[in-house]
């Protein structure tokens, strides 16, 4: 398809950022990493190191609220209340608010924790979504766990700021595209703007590690007369490499290997896998080849079939990062459903939410209440605080951050929305959003909304958008 | 389980009979809106007698005899009106064997048509119908030429007979997309329109120059309509100079029937697209600078044109899916309440999924409204029709009501337990 014209007809749409096209030329910008040196990473030297702080924040207390905590709890008439960048009190009406706390009336309105996506390429597809901007996928060898996302992420995106303004969001997992059967490694971002992308990493966010199942890798490369053209290929390659990082890992691992260390850190537990797989059978497959080469899966992302596997996903504690109701704009995508979301729940899995969208990511309160609306007509009543939880925790949780964000307890991040109404509705906005404790949007302040360097001196320069 | 079943393959059966005539019927005590802009009316009735509507609004009796439904905290409204959509052309969008929505290698631009090309039975059609849509603009994508060809309106009705209109517009691209095509320039799309639009009323006029014409002789044919102002001609055009570029068109080309689509930047045009009476298929709730062309986009385009007194419909080809439009048409209306945002009221916002994109697909006042001497498309909702949790429970489309079965629905239905104690789930059906 070389143009874009009346742009998305014929249900290509998705496959912009999480398939590819061939002709994703970029070259791995390895270099730095290598220059830190063996004796560097021994004295746990950590390349690429988040430079993250806070911005100062007032204490605030937000008063009158229905409060989703993101942990499935709900609080009418609620107080929230943070400072120094954390969350300090959430309770009823009676919760006492300390002296020195700007109190921030909330009555008939929302708060929630900040909205966390598991599956974003802002930065690495950001827009303008032109070929010089194309740095999602390392096309170029189908296993590639040498590379980085944060090495690809442009941290001028004008995304990141929509993602913010309009979605809420505070949190969000970059990953590279799925063209190869190991991508490589994502990173974890706070939605903060900063000059570079050590600015904005998640302080003491695990590593995801991407992997990709089903047609996307045996098309890029089958394509190219050279393995894997199946999905036998897809895992025949896929366990020879595990096979070879096992043999590393085993090792004295002396001799650095960008890619045997990445693939070590998953064995070692500390790098969590996040599998981009459509149907049930072929996750069902992937859980065995976990087992098989001793590593877990953290994620299914598009796991469209996952409401046929609801059991085997429940008992290998694998979570499903899933679009409300996508389908059908690639073959194995074609068995999408609504109700998803809800019937893995019902068989006691663990459900997110997520985007792989820049639009999307705008608006995932939405794709969570779509989502709950098409189990409850089948008679699946999921909690609205529950729901939340999609787009919250259970994010935090399979990205390895929930001990620090996703949820509305004291001593975490205070990373907060208020929102202009019940936000599983379509009539609500964020009004406020708070990134530990900082109010980095306002809507009622027209200064406070973050604006690209891309977008200065633009038409709608600081436009509402 | 096997009752619903039962009840669908009956209508189902009906419908394809091709003999299924319209049912009489009244809907009572339901919020009706009416699709026409005004605001919704409560307590209200709707009459469909002989597959039009007879009477909507309050104060409307049901006539003797007629089998009326209690509406009773229901929605009613007009069936959904999608445009631009590729319904009916695709199963799977990457399977290329499957995807009629453009003809890459065709010889032909103008002059293809897509009327021909349209599977009833696409699942698409019936997930859309589910979702509320009653007629859809489908076009074919421009491609090899400029011209992308001929489109047509449909019903998304559960029968073989899917066409309301055919040919009912020609598609050209513009912009950048246009550009590439042309030859890698947007001055080599200009001279392409021009030229084509002079070769085709030079065909018309029986001055038909044969083999020094650069159109095909099919092509020159089927832009006559075009050139005379008989046949629309939605323009893809987003950035503000290209607008202005189609709004003098129009003067060059007086005759020209022009709908503008896409338009992202049109905000910053509102003023001369009101004033050349263009209307627009906007793209809804494009924010970002996708490319170079779409700079200004921001959600509050749609509100911003509506302002200016420029006719807006919400672009179906611009979501995910077509079943979007009511979401879409929502988050308009949400924004009413952000601070210097533009938005719809609740009325406009239901206009411009339904009369709107009636009206500026040439179906004239007889779609997408709620209105004596309207085509029987009517859905009842469980609820508002544009907050996300609502969702249609009985389509009628000329009066006939439609089945909302589909392959998303059985598969629901298959899986709803995981259950194999007794065979595996290939017998649950």
């Amino acid at each position: 398809m070389r143009y874009r014209a009346f742009a998305a007809i014929g249900g290509a749409i998705a496959l912009a950022a999480c398939s590819t096209s061939d002709s994703g030329q970029s070259v791995a910008s390895t270099s730095s990493a290598q220059e830190t040196g063996q004796d560097a990473a021994r004295d746990d030297f950590v390349p690429f190191a988040s430079t993250y702080k806070r911005y100062p924040g007032t204490p605030t207390a937000l008063v009158g609220a229905t409060v989703y905590d993101g942990a499935g709890g709900r609080i009418d008439n609620g107080t929230v209340l943070f400072a120094d960048g954390e969350v300090v009190g959430i309770g009823g009406a009676d919760l006492a608010i300390p002296a020195g706390y700007t109190r921030i009336d909330a009555s008939g309105k929302y708060v929630t924790p900040g909205i966390i996506d598991i599956h974003s390429h802002l930065g690495d597809y950001p827009t303008p979504s032109v070929q010089a901007h194309s740095d999602g996928n390392e096309a170029t060898s189908p296993t590639t766990p040498e590379v980085w996302a944060e090495h690809s992420v442009w941290p001028q995106d004008p995304g990141f700021s929509r993602a913010l303004a309009n979605g809420g969001v505070t949190s969000l997992q970059i990953l590279p595209g799925s063209a190869n059967l190991m991508g490589g490694r994502s990173v974890t971002l706070k939605n903060v703007p900063s000059r570079t992308v050590q600015g904005m990493k998640f302080p003491g966010a695990p590593y995801g590690f991407k992997m990709a199942c089903g047609e996307n890798p045996k098309r890029v490369y089958g394509n190219r007369g050279r393995m894997p053209s199946t999905r036998m290929g897809n895992f025949a390659v896929n366990r020879q490499t595990w096979l070879d990082a096992k043999a590393y890992a085993d090792g004295d691992r002396d001799k650095r290997d960008l890619a045997k260390e990445t693939l070590a850190g998953v064995l070692d537990g500390e790098i969590l896998v996040h599998n981009h797989c459509y149907r049930g059978d072929e996750m069902a497959l992937v859980m065995d080849m976990a087992e098989e080469m001793g590593y877990r899966v953290s994620a299914f992302h598009h796991a469209v079939e996952a409401y046929k596997i609801g059991d085997l996903l429940r008992e290998n504690e694998v979570c499903s990062a899933i679009w409300a109701d996508w389908y059908g704009f690639k073959m194995e995508a074609y068995d999408g459903i609504p109700e998803n979301a809800a019937l893995i729940h019902n068989q006691g899995a663990c459900v997110v939410i997520h985007s792989d969208s820049d639009t999307g990511i705008q608006r995932l309160n939405q794709e969570a209440a779509k989502a709950q609306a098409a189990g409850a007509r089948m008679g699946i009543a999921i909690s609205d605080a529950e729901v939340i939880r999609w787009i919250t925790l259970n994010a935090a949780k399979a990205m390895g951050i929930d001990d620090m964000t996703g949820s509305l307890e004291s001593g975490k991040m205070a990373d907060v929305v208020l929102w202009n109404g019940d936000p599983l509705s379509v009539y609500s906005r964020p009004e406020k959003v708070w990134i530990d404790g900082a109010l980095l949007f306002d809507s009622s302040d027209p200064k406070r909304r973050p604006v690209s360097d891309f977008e200065l001196g633009q038409p709608g320069e600081g436009d509402v958008k | 389980m096997s009752t619903r079943i039962t009840f669908a393959a009956t209508l189902a059966a009906l419908a394809f009979a091709a003999t299924a005539s319209a049912q009489d019927f009244a809907i009572t005590n339901a919020t009706v809106a009416v699709g026409d802009g005004s605001e919704p009316i409560e307590n209200a009735t709707v009459v469909v007698r002989d597959g039009k509507v007879a009477a909507a609004g309050n104060g409307v009796s049901v006539p003797a005899g007629m089998p009326a439904m209690d509406g009773t905290g229901s929605w009613v409204t007009p069936g959904l009106v999608a445009t631009v959509t590729t319904l009916g052309l695709w199963d799977v969008g990457a399977v290329s064997e499957s995807n009629d929505s453009r003809a890459g290698d065709a010889n032909f631009g103008a002059a293809l048509d897509v009327a021909p090309a349209i599977n009833p039975a696409s699942q698409h059609i019936a997930i859309s119908r589910a979702g509320g849509i009653t007629r859809s603009a489908v076009m074919s994508g421009p491609s090899e030429f400029i011209f992308g060809g001929q489109g047509a309106i449909i019903d998304t009705g559960a029968d073989p007979q899917p066409i309301t209109r055919p040919r009912a517009f020609q598609t050209v691209t513009l912009g950048e997309s246009g550009a590439r095509i042309a030859g890698g320039s947007r001055t080599a799309t200009h001279v392409e329109l021009r030229n084509a639009l002079d070769e085709a009323r030079a065909h018309a006029a029986g001055r038909w120059a044969g083999d020094e014409a650069q159109l095909t002789r099919a092509d020159a044919e089927a832009l006559g309509p075009v050139v005379s102002g008989k046949q629309k001609l939605f323009v893809e055009a987003e950035r503000a100079s290209d607008i202005r570029a189609v709004i003098g068109l129009k003067r060059e080309f007086p005759r020209l029937d022009l709908v503008l689509v896409g338009a992202s930047e049109g905000w910053l045009v509102a003023d001369a697209i009101a004033a050349a009476g263009i209307p627009v298929i906007a793209n809804g709730l494009v924010d970002l600078p996708e490319r170079f062309e779409q700079l200004a986009s921001t959600q509050s385009n749609i509100g911003r044109m509506r302002r200016a007194g420029v006719k807006v419909a919400i672009n179906a080809a611009a979501m995910e899916q077509p079943r979007y439009l009511p979401q879409f048409a929502g988050n308009l209306v949400s924004l009413q309440r952000v601070p210097r945002a533009a938005g719809l009221s609740w009325g406009e916002a239901l206009a411009a999924i339904t009369s709107v994109p009636a009206e500026i697909a040439g179906l004239g006042e007889r779609h997408g409204v709620l209105k004596p001497g309207a085509v029987g498309d009517v859905v009842v909702w469980d609820g508002d029709p544009l907050e996300v949790s609502s969702t249609p429970v009985r389509v009628y489309i000329d009066g006939i009501e439609q089945p909302l079965t589909n392959h998303q629905t059985r598969l629901r239905e298959r899986y709803r337990d995981l259950d194999e104690s007794d065979l595996p789930k290939a017998y649950d059906w």
